[in-house]
């Protein structure tokens, strides 16, 4: 466990979400800091080598996307991440509720490091609490001095404004972000170009997730060496992991990258509930494969969980215990998807419809024999062959579900029954 | 039309590189103040901003968060993600169900409540959850959904 953190602040200092606390416990101190010793390149260069990797779940390094910015004196624009939406994930949540200030003082860093003079955060519809704690904590900063023309007297100008989304877990993917902030139907863009290069109104924009931007404060005022102390050499840092489900404790915990998936189900997450033990573990969100009760010394880090078959993402652990129907996670994951894809692309929209289809079915005891061959061959239909990357989020849990739990599926069609859940299915509807 | 809504037109726009993104906000406000947003509001929406119709329909209706019917005073969302469904959602939509008499997505005849499916509200910390007029609530014991029902909403 953490004797002190550096992301969410909140679990050691109460009340940092108002501007005099966070002042009090050293808060824009590395915005002074950053202003007054860094150029802009410098801190690019700083980001680049602490290792700092994006936490919104593609874990592309933060430095090596902010040099991807051409050159040509056009205005840029930063763009903060705060859709929020993927099954198992609310760290962002927690962070703009609870640790507003932080957000904003590394978006003005950010800003000054890739010289953005106007920035967003682009925060999900359903956060409205979430969202009045921005435009809040906004209005206290542009109160103090912080944003606004000759920020600190530096010279520096930036403003800063906050924009509710309306539901659309789509919205969450950056192009669609875009589209969105644009006044538009979320529906991806093309890439390339890729938002560096074309993105806000068509300017060069900077992309990035509110707990990578949460990471700027902390890394200015401790350097890139005590970041790259934690974690391992490709993975270095600190990670906010989400962890619900099936625990003593769900919330989240602020982690060394390479911590093992056992200690953060069982030292942070306080271990499973009573009498049930570890069926299979969602580690990145709902998009990535499960891990097995056989992999829980995997060590979370971007390398290690992929080599065990997963992706950590966005750090949504989802723990299922022994007494979950793995055909009814499959077929709830599915429907979410059904849900949230656009429509703008058929494989999408109409391969995450059949599934949740023939999920369903199966679910229900209404399954075929030829239902999991169909299942295999609809996400065969989707993967890779989808506009933007929802589609094949869509196939990650299901696929490694089937190939993990063969039998589970197999008695749901054979009996004409659940085997974990002990009920018979006698209508559809019961 | 009411006539702040040409204000806030005005001042939305001036806030924004481009008129249209000043669409979602303008939405939201509406919304806001009426509740829901029927065909005509669009048509006035689509007018103060200088967009068509149409596009304002196709976008309005992307977002579920745009009611394009006439909602309850208390607009329920209850959380049908999978960290949600494993600390029994479905058995909360249905005693929401039952207590209310009416089926999700319907609104009760007194127009009190709107009981409506929510995917994953990124709140699975406190599963099982539901948002009351978009304020999150839960875990929610399932013996007292009662107390989701007689929550306090600002008229």
């Amino acid at each position: 466990m953490r004797d002190r953190y550096y992301l969410l602040r909140n679990h050691e200092v109460a009340d940092i979400d108002k501007l005099d606390v966070y002042e009090a416990h050293g808060g824009y101190e590395a915005l002074r800091q950053a202003l007054k010793t860094f150029e802009p390149e410098a801190l690019v260069a700083m980001v680049k080598a602490s290792g700092l990797r994006g936490r919104g779940g593609a874990g592309f390094p933060t430095g090596v996307k902010w040099g991807f910015l051409p050159k040509d004196g056009r205005s840029r624009y930063l763009v903060v991440n705060s859709d929020e939406a993927e099954p198992g994930t609310f760290k962002d949540r927690e962070l703009i509720e609870k640790n507003p200030h932080q957000l904003i003082e590394g978006m003005i860093i950010s800003s000054y490091a890739i010289s953005a003079h106007e920035a967003y955060i682009y925060c999900r519809g359903e956060f409205l609490h979430g969202y009045e704690q921005l435009v809040r904590a906004v209005d206290e900063a542009y109160a103090s001095g912080y944003l606004g023309d000759n920020i600190l007297g530096s010279g520096f100008h930036l403003h800063l404004r906050v924009y509710r989304g309306a539901g659309a877990y789509i919205c969450g993917e950056e192009s669609a972000l875009l589209e969105s902030l644009e006044g538009r139907r979320g529906n991806p863009r093309l890439k390339p170009p890729f938002p560096a290069v074309a993105g806000l109104y068509g300017m060069p924009t900077i992309v990035n997730n509110v707990e990578t931007i949460v990471n700027l404060p902390p890394l200015v005022t401790e350097g890139p060496e005590w970041y790259k102390s934690m974690g391992t050499e490709k993975s270095p840092g600190l990670k906010i992991m989400s962890v619900s489900g099936k625990v003593n404790r769900p919330g989240n915990y602020e982690i060394p990258l390479g911590t093992p998936l056992r200690s953060l189900i069982e030292d942070y997450a306080g271990g499973m509930l009573p009498g049930r033990t570890i069926k299979c573990v969602i580690p990145g969100g709902s998009s990535v494969p499960l891990l097995t009760a056989e992999q829980l010394d995997t060590p979370l880090d971007y390398e290690s969980v992929m080599q065990a078959g997963s992706m950590l993402g966005s750090g949504g652990c989802i723990v299922l215990d022994d007494e979950t129907c793995i055909v009814k996670a499959s077929a709830r994951l599915a429907k979410f998807y059904r849900e949230e894809s656009c429509g703008k692309c058929t494989p999408c929209r109409e391969g995450t419809y059949w599934m949740t289809d023939v999920l369903d079915r199966i679910e229900a005891g209404l399954g075929q024999e030829s239902d999991l061959a169909m299942l295999l061959d609809i996400a065969d239909n989707i993967n890779g062959k989808c506009f933007c990357p929802l589609g094949d989020a869509s196939l990650g849990f299901m696929v490694s579900a089937v190939k993990h739990f063969r039998d589970e599926f197999e008695a749901h069609v054979r009996e004409h029954t659940c085997p974990v859940g002990a009920k018979v299915y006698d209508t559809v509807n019961n | 039309m009411k006539p702040q809504w040409q204000e806030w037109a005005k001042e939305l726009k001036t806030e924004f590189p481009k008129a249209n993104s000043a669409l979602l906000p303008l939405l939201h406000r509406i919304q806001n103040a009426e509740g829901w947003l029927s065909a005509e509001t669009l048509h006035d929406a689509a007018m103060l901003l200088g967009l068509s119709d149409q596009y304002v329909e196709s976008v309005a209706s992307f977002y579920t968060l745009y009611y394009q019917e006439p909602v309850g005073k208390r607009v329920i969302h209850v959380c049908m993600g999978l960290s949600c469904m494993l600390a029994g959602s479905d058995e909360l939509m249905h005693r929401l169900e039952i207590k209310l008499g009416i089926k999700e997505g319907q609104t009760t005849a007194d127009k009190a409540f709107t009981l409506l499916e929510a995917e994953c509200l990124a709140a699975c910390d406190i599963a099982p959850c539901a948002e009351v007029n978009l304020r999150f609530h839960g875990p929610i014991p399932l013996d007292k959904v009662d107390g989701l029902l007689s929550e306090e909403v600002p008229s």
